[in-house]
């Protein structure tokens, strides 16, 4: 588990798993033409990521495919919040989502 | 070759042969997959289903076996028994990783404008996770159910 909160406190290393998320199973080149990021940077953080198991690689003939994997994720989640805690949070998190996605509705 | 879909993969400590038992036992099935039972005899061409327990089973997902290879590798078409043209692939690749056992499942080849990427991309974290748990310490988690 340490491993992966180390993974995880990084903006970097975030960032290219929100990229994955948009788009899996993408190449080491793939990646780095979305992140303002060095070849060799990306390397490094997609390293760490999989030795967190956040990411899974796949291997397509000569092609190294990442995906994201969220299973260590849920993992912590699971840690921390209770069976009937689920469906509420999931209320909370939506109408967060909502009402910070939407525009507010004009006075008509 | 096509692009795989969605990948997990997870680490448990246990052996092959125990992961897999449970992968395909309804009586393990049944304690870290929200209570159901995947029930076939698991040889390439037999069918299988993912059903509830007791009198009146509901199937919640059926298909064939498409490749089987205990304890290492479980290959399954996956079909909505509501539209038995929605029809995936799931592979199961169970190996060894140093002092624990690697598991991947790859679910893909889903039709064009499937409802199902959506339906299972939140519950195969949970079933794999319980799984985890449950082999790990003898007891699943509370809702797990895939999709």
């Amino acid at each position: 588990m340490d491993a992966v909160f180390k993974a995880l406190a990084d903006e970097s290393r975030r960032k290219l798993l929100d990229v994955l998320q948009k788009n899996n199973g993408q190449t080491l080149g793939e990646l780095g033409a979305h992140l303002d990021m060095t070849r060799q940077a990306v390397t490094k953080h997609l390293r760490l990521l999989e030795a967190a198991n956040l990411v899974a690689v796949v291997w397509r003939g000569r092609e190294k495919l990442h995906y994201l994997n969220p299973v260590p994720i849920h993992e912590i989640a699971e840690r921390w919040i209770g069976k009937y805690e689920r469906q509420r949070l999931q209320a909370l998190g939506d109408l967060k989502k909502g009402l910070e996605t939407k525009p507010p509705n004009k006075k008509g | 070759m096509q692009k795989p879909t969605l990948v997990y993969t997870t680490y448990i400590r246990s052996t092959p042969k125990k992961v897999w038992d449970a992968i395909t036992q309804p009586k393990f099935t049944r304690q870290y997959w929200g209570g159901l039972a995947l029930v076939s005899d698991w040889l390439p061409g037999s069918t299988w289903d993912m059903a509830t327990s007791g009198a009146k089973p509901e199937i919640y997902t059926t298909g064939k076996v498409l490749e089987s290879a205990p304890p290492k590798r479980l290959v399954l078409s996956w079909v909505d028994p509501e539209n038995l043209k929605d029809v995936s692939r799931v592979t199961y690749e169970i190996e060894i990783v140093k002092d624990a056992v690697c598991l991947t499942v790859t679910h893909d080849q889903f039709k064009a404008r499937s409802t199902m990427p959506g339906r299972v991309n939140g519950g195969w974290p949970r079933v794999l996770s319980s799984l985890k748990s449950y082999l790990e310490t003898g007891k699943g988690l509370a809702a797990a159910k895939c999709g």
